[in-house]
């Protein structure tokens, strides 16, 4: 590796994608919005300068793929001149929308200026239910023509759909929904029980016989759309075996950048209290990924415990989810209780199995909206 | 994105939003694709250098033939075996 110095690649490799959360202002309020709780305001968010000077930074130490999120990334004036920003400096840029904030007018533009692929999320399959989870009404039409306006650019579209107990059922609807949208991606994401989503948990959580059911029913589906639609699914991992390999290892292969420059090596890590984190306004982003303490506190296998120190899996799911670990065990360095090897795997089921109980129109707590009646 | 088998009249493209890039920082070249990047080894990285929206799939294969001094068949094999995995995870448009 001549580009990259030896002493360098000995801590980590250079990261693959990029996250970068260029607000956390969105017309929608999913009770399970990645968001951390406490979310940033506008006047804190970084300036269109100092996002560019992010993008260059992340394209020259080896990032191909840029998702721009947050909330609503469209919520930004600055999202065309950042785009193109993006792209001139070489990467696979990816807008992450909820489709509310995006005209014909301002899809053309981004498709003028480069814009790879759009990820367009969905609540639900009809009006009423979409719009009861995204907490905005009129949010499923707009949704229905943004898609149609992404098709016409010829951008691939990902049709991504977070499932929980009041959708999962809707799953084989999902799938045909995201192929009369013409997506060519598909992403069927359990909800992930972090921030909002905890808050949400005895609504959200789905049952057993969902899960299995919606697991069949996407292998499937992958096999008779194959050629036509990639499906990409996240099953629940509380009724796994095994833990998720979360963010493919702790800083291995993502950095995520949220509105205030804050450098999160995984959207929740701020729920962990003893990490610290670095921000783009103090430090270049290459000494944040290799240097910071926070991308090191996770890295690599010398943090385990028992029994991940001694397992065979070590490599492959990497411990799990640390945010997880925080909150169900108390101790980021624990096995994910999602693991069976956890001694904390029964406490996990029971608590799903107790959170199955209540009335699963009970209304939500919406993101960002306490007090919404 | 279509059902299209191949021939030797197919014409093979990147669908948008699917392109070749060189990766500087780990000296390799790539396929990179919603979500996904594709490392290409080097005779994908030959046959897709003459992938230009243009050129049936005979043509690619002479030229590829011409260029390695190895037999049409095998080469034509080789090619439509690579085509034809990159088509079914959408990554080649391929019109006959």
């Amino acid at each position: 590796m001549s580009a990259m110095s030896k002493e360098l690649s000995g801590i980590a490799p250079p990261p693959m994608a990029m996250l970068a959360e260029l607000t956390h202002r969105c017309p929608l309020a999913c009770p399970y919005c990645s968001n951390p709780l406490e979310l940033k305001s506008v006047a804190q968010e970084l300036a269109t300068e100092e996002w560019i000077r992010v993008f260059q930074e992340a394209s020259e130490m080896g990032v191909l793929h840029l998702h721009l999120s947050g909330g609503e990334p469209a919520s930004r004036r600055d999202l065309l001149e950042l785009t193109k920003a993006a792209v001139d400096c070489g990467l696979y840029t990816n807008l992450i929308t909820s489709g509310i904030g995006i005209t014909e007018k301002r899809l053309d533009a981004l498709a003028d200026v480069g814009l790879d692929h759009v990820q367009l999320s969905i609540q639900g399959v009809d009006q009423k239910q979409a719009d009861r989870v995204g907490g905005y009404k009129g949010g499923y039409e707009r949704k229905l023509k943004l898609a149609a306006w992404v098709h016409a650019t010829g951008i691939p579209l990902t049709v991504n759909a977070v499932c929980h107990r009041t959708n999962m059922d809707d799953v084989p609807a999902i799938i045909e929904l995201a192929l009369e949208l013409g997506a060519r991606r598909l992403e069927i994401a359990t909800v992930q029980f972090h921030g909002w989503a905890i808050k949400n948990r005895a609504q959200l959580m789905p049952t057993k016989g969902q899960v299995e059911a919606t697991t069949k029913i996407v292998e499937n589906a992958r096999n008779a759309l194959e050629g036509k639609l990639v499906i990409d699914y996240v099953p629940a991992d509380y009724y796994a075996t095994y833990p998720k390999a979360c963010m493919g290892g702790w800083g291995r292969i993502g950095i995520n950048v949220d509105p205030t420059g804050l450098v999160l090596p995984c959207h929740a890590a701020e729920s962990i209290p003893s990490l610290t984190f670095d921000n783009v306004r103090e430090k270049s982003l290459q000494d944040i990924w290799y240097h910071s303490d926070a991308f090191n506190a996770y890295r690599g296998t010398k943090w385990m415990q028992e029994p991940c120190r001694s397992c065979d899996r070590k490599l492959v799911d990497f411990g799990g989810c640390r945010c997880q670990a925080m909150a169900i065990a108390g101790d980021a360095k624990a096995t994910d209780p999602a693991c069976h090897k956890s001694p904390l795997k029964a406490k996990l089921l029971e608590l799903a199995n107790e959170q199955i109980r209540p009335d699963q129109n009970a209304p939500f707590i919406y993101r960002g909206r306490y007090n919404f009646p | 994105m279509t059902d299209v088998s191949l021939s030797k009249e197919s014409i093979v493209s990147f669908p948008r939003g699917v392109r070749i890039k060189e990766d500087k920082v780990r000296e390799r070249t790539i396929l990179v694709a919603p979500e996904r990047t594709v490392a290409l080894d080097e005779i994908g990285v030959a046959i897709l250098s003459i992938v230009d929206g243009e050129k049936i799939l005979a043509e690619i294969v002479e030229e590829l033939s011409a260029k390695y001094n190895a037999p049409k068949q095998q080469i034509g094999n080789d090619v439509v075996a690579f085509i034809k995995d990159l088509q079914n995870r959408g990554y080649l448009d391929v019109k006959s």
